[in-house]
């Protein structure tokens, strides 16, 4: 069986940085495993420039900072398995893979799961019809493959992925009817609001869908005003005539990996619903078992890419190749880097995280 | 997400004047009668300082704490735009209503195809996406350092400039 040091699942911004900062700090054969044809994870769909400060790498768009990322790899030595499943890890440190129609296994010292969250749908009557589809699958239709799926879409939840993608849609030539939002304030961003707003696209909050109508695919999607206690208000219906529902209304951790690795886990609502127990180090229950970036929490990519980084750099002290204090200071920087993003709006995450790492009883 | 403070902004994504007046980021009138100013229409407290480190005047503050919003120091800013295709949320504008008797010109960023020409007339949005006017673009400007945002300088009516904010091509 083939042996290699460290392991990361799934190759987006929270795996790649994982790799990076191990690799740099002396660990050897280190590969990234990734079920798609290209690396950066979500990073490749995100045409728009980051927030945040320098450590963020803002004002460099998404797509770009994936490319960059993907080269450090390389120049780092980083092997690279594309179009490649995990589908088991067993023992803490055997992976089972599905690559080229075969099956195989390799052994690692340390395993970091970065593999991302997936997409939480409503349902309506009409919610199956071909036309409706998550944010996500739009964004890789659109932004990867080059394919337009509708010419009229009505977006559901205006969070900052409800916002980005009605902003590339129009990029791409779509129109967008509405974005709505069950909630009575707007989820993301005001600048992401603002840059759709002033294209013509209106946000209506308190609104959700009551229906969608079609033969063969979708023809019409009706909406309907909900009270403060979300009870749709009858009479305040609205038909959009479009041929595309899309579905953006959060994320879930996708965890599968570390419930087979036994990790402990702990329902935090404001990190996406189930999320492993871990340490500051990003160590799950589950000796030598990491976890970073949406897998553990939803937040942001530029999260995702501290978060990734800690665990890389705790990965190298674990295998001997960084000092105990070299490593408190370095993963220091990081965590640094994370305080922004979890305070004033994003107060509840520090809250979540702490109360995650308290409920799940790990010393630090 | 957003500044549920501002109704307008948080419920229809749209900054009203009123919104916009208690912004720091935003000039003074006495100001915009000077010449060309940045107009910052940031109302979020997340962190994000590109406009910050852009600024080669220093009229932009944000500070350590880089969830603040910005400041801008009107006598310092001289208009120059460095900061319109810096800021990542494309929220900052330049607004020169010394352009000529009757025009302001508005420098906006933009991100869609097809890029405007020069001296072509082209309709212009206010902040809820409804055309206000016609307007001429007086250039665009593109540099490698822009990152693929072009910064649109369109020649609007004078007193249509607190409101033009995007383009229809």
């Amino acid at each position: 069986m083939e042996q290699y040091e460290f392991i990361v699942v799934g190759g987006g911004p929270s795996g790649m940085s994982g790799a990076i900062e191990a690799a740099r700090a002396g660990v050897k054969r280190v590969a990234i495993i990734d079920e798609n044809l290209t690396l950066g994870g979500q990073l490749v769909k995100q045409t728009h420039k980051f927030f945040g400060g320098k450590a963020h790498r803002a004002g460099e768009r998404g797509i770009d900072i994936g490319v960059d990322m993907e080269r450090t790899c390389g120049e780092l030595g980083i092997e690279i398995l594309r179009d490649t499943v995990v589908w088991g890890i067993f023992n803490h440190d055997t992976l089972a893979l599905y690559q080229d129609h075969k099956s195989r296994r390799i052994r690692a010292k340390a395993i970091l799961l970065s593999t991302g969250a997936s997409e939480n749908n409503i349902t309506c009557p009409g919610w199956t019809l071909p036309g409706v589809m998550g944010a996500g699958a739009i964004q890789t239709m659109m932004n990867v493959h080059r394919v337009l799926p509708g010419t009229k879409i009505l977006m559901v939840g205006s969070g900052n992925v409800g916002l980005i993608v009605s902003y590339q849609l129009v990029q791409a030539g779509a129109e967008v009817s509405a974005v709505i939002d069950i909630l009575p304030a707007i989820g993301g961003y005001g600048v992401h609001a603002s840059k759709i707003t002033r294209l013509g696209i209106p946000i209506h909050v308190s609104q959700t869908l009551k229906e969608i109508r079609g033969q063969d695919r979708v023809e019409e999607a009706v909406t309907i005003e909900v009270d403060s206690s979300f009870k749709p208000i009858p009479g305040t219906e609205k038909t959009y005539p479009v041929d595309t529902v899309c579905i953006a209304v959060g994320l879930s951790p996708l965890s599968e990996l570390a419930w087979m690795c036994g990790c402990e886990f702990r329902y935090i609502g404001e990190l996406g619903g189930w999320v492993p127990c871990r340490r500051e180090t990003m160590e799950t229950t589950a000796p030598g078992i990491y976890i970073a970036g949406d897998a553990s929490g939803i937040e942001e990519a530029s999260t995702a890419m501290m978060t990734g980084a800690i665990a890389g750099l705790s990965v190298a002290e674990r295998l001997g190749y960084l000092d105990p204090g070299k490593s408190k200071i370095l993963r220091q920087e990081k965590i640094d880097g994370l305080v922004p993003f979890r305070c004033k709006y994003f107060e509840f995450r520090q809250e979540a995280n702490q109360r995650l790492m308290e409920m799940g009883g790990v010393v630090q | 997400m957003t500044n549920t403070e501002l109704v307008s902004l948080s419920t229809r994504g749209v900054l009203t004047p009123e919104e916009l007046r208690t912004l720091p980021g935003v000039p003074s009138d006495e100001r915009m009668k000077r010449g060309p100013v940045a107009y910052i229409e940031c109302a979020d407290i997340f962190p994000c300082n590109p406009c910050e480190s852009a600024c080669p005047k220093g009229a932009i503050r944000i500070g350590e704490d880089i969830t603040n919003l910005p400041v801008l120091d009107e006598d310092k800013c001289d208009g120059c735009g460095t900061c319109v295709a810096a800021c990542p949320g494309l929220a900052i504008f330049i607004l020169d209503m010394t352009y000529s008797e009757t025009e302001a010109v508005v420098r906006i960023p933009y991100e869609l195809l097809p890029v405007p020409e020069k001296d072509q007339e082209v309709s212009c949005l206010n902040r809820e996406g409804k055309i206000v006017t016609q307007g001429r673009i007086v250039k665009t400007v593109k540099p490698k350092a822009y990152r693929k945002t072009v910064v649109v300088w369109i020649a609007v009516p004078k007193d249509l400039a607190l409101d033009v904010r995007s383009i229809r091509v």
